[in-house]
Order: C-alpha cells, then sequence, then structure tokens
C-alpha cells in the first residue's frame, strides 16, 4: 500500500487558486504582446496582425537613442557592479569567520532594503551638488548610481557559488606551488566563472529594467528605455509602447533563462 | 637534528582560539623523521595528528615552536614555498581540470618548461597506472583512481616528503589492502620520505618503517612497529595497539607482585602490568611459576579462541590460544588453571 502523505496539492480550492493566480499574472503580458502586433493604433481595438509598430518604433531616433543608453548604462554598470561584488564575495566568504560578518553581510545587501525611492532622492540631491561643483553632467552619475543598487545582485549568486566550493582546493594549490595569485588566477576563477557570469546576467537585466532611481538621477536628454516609456505614456498611448515592452521582456527572459541554468546545480 | 633527517619539529605548540576557550591541539611536540623514512602518525580523532600534518605542509602556523625541513627553518614559510606536498583525505582534485592536468599542476606553476611537465606528467601517470583515463575529467572517475591522480599529482614535483592525511579512509576494505601495498610499493620506488597519518592501528603496523603515537596532543611514542606492539611505553600506547591485558602491580621481593599475590618477572618500570593476550599460556596448575585461575567463558574464532580467566583476586586476564588439532580444547568453563607468561613478554608500564 503506498505511504499516504500530506500535500499541498490534494487541498480543496488547490488548482482553482494555482490556476487564478497564473491568470493574473500572465495575462496582462500576455494582452500586451497580443497588441504589440495591432495593425491599428489602438491598445484596446484588435484590427489585424501586423509588425507595423514594432517597424514604427526601430525606426524611432528616440527609442533608437534610448535603447543604446539603456544598454551602455547597463553593461558599465553590470561591469562595475560584478567586479565589487566578487571582491566582496572573496572578502567575505574566502577567510575564517570573523566578527560582524552578519553585519557586512547587510551592509553589502543594503540597495534591496532600503526603499527604492529613498535612495533616488538621496542620490538626486547628492549627485545636483557634485553637477554643481564640477560642471560634469554626463552618462557618469547613471552608471555610478545603476552600478550600486546593483552590487546585491550580482553579490548573491556569486557568494553562493563560493560557499559550495571546497576551500580545500585552494590549500591544494597552495600546497602544489601555486602563489595566491596562481591560486586565484587557475583555481578560484575558473571554478568562480559562472557565478560570476550569472551575477553578471542579473545585474545587467536589473539595471537595464530601472525606472526610479534613473528619472530621479538622469540629467536632460538622458532617457533610457523604460524613461522613455513612461515619458510616452503621459501623452498618446499607441501601441509602440507594447512593441518596446516585448522586445524588452524577450531580451530579459532571455539573460534570466542564461542566468537559471549557469546557477542550476550541476546534477 | 642531524642532516639524515627530512622533518624535525621543536618544541612544537600549537593553540586554536583565545583565552579561556583555547585548546590545545599539539602540547610541545618534538620529532625527527628520517630521510626515506616510511613514518606514520598514529591516533585516534583530535589527538593532533592532522594538525602536526598540517604544520609541515605550512597549512597552518604553529604557536611556538620550530619546523625545520632537511635541515631548514620553514616554520613561518607559506605552502607554496615548502618542498613538500600533501595527499588529502578528500583528495582535493581540482575538478575543472583533466586528470592530465591535476598531475602536472605543479610543475606548471613552478613554471617548468612544456616539454619536462609532458614529460614528468606522463612518467607520473605510468607509476600510478593511470595512462590510459589521463584525459578525462577527475569527476567521471572511481574512489580508488582518484587516489592515484591524487599521488600522481602529489608526487610529481619530487617533493621531499609527501605528506599523506587519512588517505584511504574514505576507499572499501579490499581497495584499502591494495592501496596499502600500492603506496609501500611508490615510497620504495621513489625514495620519498612518507609520512602519514592515520587512525586505523593495523594500517599503521604494516605499512611503517616507524610509528609516532599521539594522544591529546602529545607524542606517546615513536619507534617501529614491532617495539611498540611489544614495548609499549604506557597503557595508552599499549591499549591503543592491538589487544592487551592490564594488571595493577606492587613492587615484590623480585619483581612485581600481582594483586593475588603472585610475584612475576617483568621488564620496565611502573605501577601497571601488560601482556598480550597471545603471551598468555594456560597450563597445568602444578607447572612451577603458574599463577592460579579459573575459566570464566571460552570464546571461538576460527582458528584461535580467546580465554576469559579470573585470578583468585578477582582481575581479569584473556589469554589466546590456538585451537588443537581436532578442535578440542582440553578445558571449559569453570575449570581450574595455570597461568604463565612467555618469558620477556610481561612489561611494567606507567598508568
Amino acid at each position: 500500500m503506498a505511504e499516504r502523505r500530506f500535500s499541498v496539492a490534494g487541498l480543496p480550492g488547490f488548482a482553482t487558486i494555482a490556476l487564478g493566480v497564473f491568470v493574473c499574472l500572465y495575462l496582462p503580458i500576455v494582452t500586451l504582446v497580443v497588441y504589440s502586433f495591432n495593425g491599428g493604433p489602438s491598445i484596446a481595438v484588435w484590427q489585424g496582425f501586423s509588425l507595423h509598430w514594432y517597424t514604427e518604433a526601430w525606426g524611432n531616433r528616440a527609442v533608437q537613442d534610448a535603447t543604446l543608453r539603456s544598454l551602455i548604462v547597463a553593461a558599465w554598470a553590470s561591469a562595475i557592479a560584478t567586479t565589487l561584488a566578487t571582491m566582496a564575495a572573496l572578502g567575505t566568504t574566502r577567510r575564517a569567520a570573523f566578527r560582524g560578518q552578519t553585519f557586512i553581510y547587510v551592509m553589502i545587501n543594503q540597495p534591496l532594503m532600503v526603499p527604492e525611492i529613498v535612495t533616488a532622492v538621496a542620490l538626486l540631491i547628492f549627485f545636483a551638488s557634485i553637477k554643481v561643483a564640477t560642471g560634469y553632467q554626463g552618462l557618469g552619475y547613471l552608471v555610478a548610481a545603476h552600478s550600486a543598487f546593483c552590487i546585491p545582485f550580482a553579490y548573491l549568486p556569486i557568494r553562493a557559488r563560493l560557499e559550495g566550493m571546497d576551500m580545500t582546493l585552494e590549500t591544494a594549490a597552495a600546497d602544489l606551488y601555486a602563489t595566491p595569485w596562481q591560486t586565484f588566477r587557475h583555481v578560484t576563477l575558473p571554478l568562480l566563472a559562472p557565478g560570476i557570469a550569472a551575477g553578471a546576467m542579473l545585474a545587467f537585466v536589473i539595471s537595464l529594467d530601472d525606472v526610479i532611481i534613473t528619472e530621479f538621477v538622469k540629467s536632460g536628454g538622458q532617457d533610457t528605455l523604460p524613461t522613455y516609456m513612461l515619458g510616452q505614456l503621459r501623452r498618446a498611448v499607441t501601441p509602440e509602447v507594447n512593441a518596446i515592452s516585448t522586445a524588452l521582456l524577450a531580451l530579459t527572459v532571455l539573460l534570466l533563462t542564461a542566468f537559471f541554468l549557469l546557477t542550476r546545480k550541476r546534477n | 637534528m642531524t642532516s639524515q633527517d627530512a622533518v624535525t619539529a621543536q618544541n612544537v605548540v600549537k593553540s586554536f582560539g583565545q583565552g579561556k576557550v583555547a585548546v590545545r591541539a599539539l602540547d610541545d611536540v618534538s620529532l625527527s623523521i628520517r630521510k626515506g623514512e616510511f613514518f606514520t602518525l598514529l591516533g585516534p580523532s583530535g589527538c593532533g595528528k592532522t594538525t602536526l600534518l598540517r604544520l609541515i605542509a605550512g597549512f597552518e602556523m604553529p604557536s611556538g615552536g620550530t619546523i625545520l625541513l632537511d635541515g631548514q627553518d620553514v616554520t613561518t614559510l607559506p605552502p607554496n614555498r615548502r618542498p613538500v606536498n600533501t595527499v588529502f583525505q578528500s583528495y582535493a582534485l581540482f575538478p575543472h581540470l583533466t586528470v592530465r592536468e591535476n598531475v602536472g599542476f605543479a610543475l606548471k606553476m613552478q613554471g617548468r618548461d612544456r616539454a619536462e611537465v609532458e614529460d614528468r606528467t606522463n612518467r607520473m601517470l605510468a607509476l600510478v597506472k593511470m595512462e590510459e583515463l589521463a584525459d578525462r575529467a577527475t569527476a567521471q572517475l572511481s574512489g580508488g583512481q582518484q587516489q592515484r591522480v591524487a599521488l600522481a599529482r602529489a608526487l610529481a614535483p619530487q617533493p621531499k616528503v609527501l605528506l599523506l592525511d587519512e588517505p584511504l579512509s574514505a576507499l572499501d576494505l579490499k581497495l584499502r589492502k591494495e592501496m596499502q601495498v600500492e603506496l609501500k610499493r611508490l615510497q620504495k620506488e621513489t625514495g620519498i620520505t612518507f609520512v602519514f597519518v592515520t587512525h586505523d592501528q593495523e594500517e599503521a603496523l604494516t605499512m611503517s618503517d616507524r610509528i609516532g603515537v599521539m594522544s591529546a596532543g602529545r607524542l606517546q611514542q615513536v619507534a617501529t612497529p614491532r617495539e611498540i606492539y611489544t614495548a609499549p611505553i604506557n597503557r595508552f600506547v599499549a591499549g591503543f595497539i592491538g589487544e592487551t591485558n592490564f594488571l595493577p602491580v606492587t613492587k615484590g621481593a623480585d619483581g612485581a607482585r600481582l594483586g593475588c599475590g603472585a610475584e612475576v618477572t617483568a621488564l620496565g618500570e611502573g605501577p601497571v602490568l601488560t601482556v598480550r593476550p597471545e603471551q598468555v599460556g594456560v597450563v597445568a596448575t602444578d607447572q612451577p611459576g603458574a599463577i592460579a585461575a579459573t575459566v570464566d567463558t571460552l570464546i571461538y574464532f576460527g582458528t584461535d579462541m580467546h580465554v576469559h580467566l579470573r585470578l583468585s583476586d578477582g582481575a581479569a586476564l584473556v589469554a589466546r590460544l590456538p585451537l588443537p588439532p581436532g578442535g578440542d580444547p582440553g578445558i571449559a568453563a569453570g575449570d581450574g588453571v595455570g597461568v604463565a607468561f612467555a618469558p620477556g613478554a610481561a612489561r611494567l608500564i606507567g598508568d
């Protein structure tokens, strides 16, 4: 006789609730994607299939600029955040436990806990004074702000990977005449690479997606794709926004799939 | 300390933690390991044997004392600058490298030229009979094969001393026996000094030239397997290696006086007499010098039997006797018998 175990799936209403949740989660997105292929200018009335809004968006100079800016900021921010996060992860795991370790973890993950709007206002004021003092108006502010809030997203997968790596391997490398740098270069780094790649991808997606901090920090004419879309929505809403959203969604899904493949436990 | 010593430890102390919670893992250990020797550090877990090994390798720094390799003071040198390699209990093979790359790792780190790395790697792979699996990933290997790769990797740079940290403990019994023979062969062929750590007394007795028995952070006795077995220095060593009898004694007129009043001749000095069960004979009660005893129980195991005896003062004693042809022991529980120790087999030791 089969053992009867408790299972949440056996409770009454389980299937109904699960289905309802999935509908709530995905119906709006499906609608958005469907209407990006609408032939007419309405986001509510279907007027036949067309790629019109994709070509429209593709040819729009403002969209091109915003996309390029988004990618540049995300590339720099994820590179900087991943480098810093890797160093932080090495510093917090590749050593004996130390006093204040938990406090350090909390400090590194600060951007996950402080309300984003608070950080945004703080950065607005902080950067404003720097802008006045230096006169510099470039993308550096956005890159710096994005790097900062991307660090915990890059840090967590890298730390998880390091915690799963046996420190005896580094001891063995030292025993086999590797200097500390050679040990890092030939043992720690290659084994850590999937974690670093995963962290970088997550950071990239988080940066690409940011609205609040970007909206507060950007100077005039520095719209990223999300802030451009936000600006568009204040005026006439056309399926062009749907088309851009769908493209952004596709890119994000691609990167997150890669992230999950990299962090999946081997065997 | 002479130039004949591969490893010398002088008054080595190692404490972990600070203040009241500090633990002394090693308490004033001094030791010389000779060149070309198969030396075993033997003791129960927590006795400090692995800590001593890690100090020799350079993974830890001693809290006090000096460590010399080949006469050179290496106490503060990092592991990558010591001519010593280690076979780890977990093998610690690099999972992202092939068997060949693992074996060649140390040579590559030393900056040897490519031809030399390849040549030496091939010879090491041949030495441990792993040529055919040279291009496999290490995860695809069995435990025994990983063990061989770990050995080849540690031997490839021709260290002055090879340290082995319980390398056989993860293998099953049959494989362990094979690897014991294999290790002995490798040590003879390479002539490298082996320092082997184990808690398995049988392993230590069969493989070692000399054994250092450790307990509670101290080195109890350093001697050949034969000496350790036949002339243990104290109760711990006698009890840890093989089976033995302990009998309290007092100083008699001419020898040691047992609790039952009988006097026996024994070597050494101390309040405890130890004698191995196979050195205890069961004889006729009227034989000169025989000690009167009663048979408690007989326990058979194959070719031998254990006779549990009780002396007149209640002290327990075990004799190990071969079963006579025909299998009839000729004694039974409750019999009064005589007991005699083989000449020179009884020793007095410290408690």
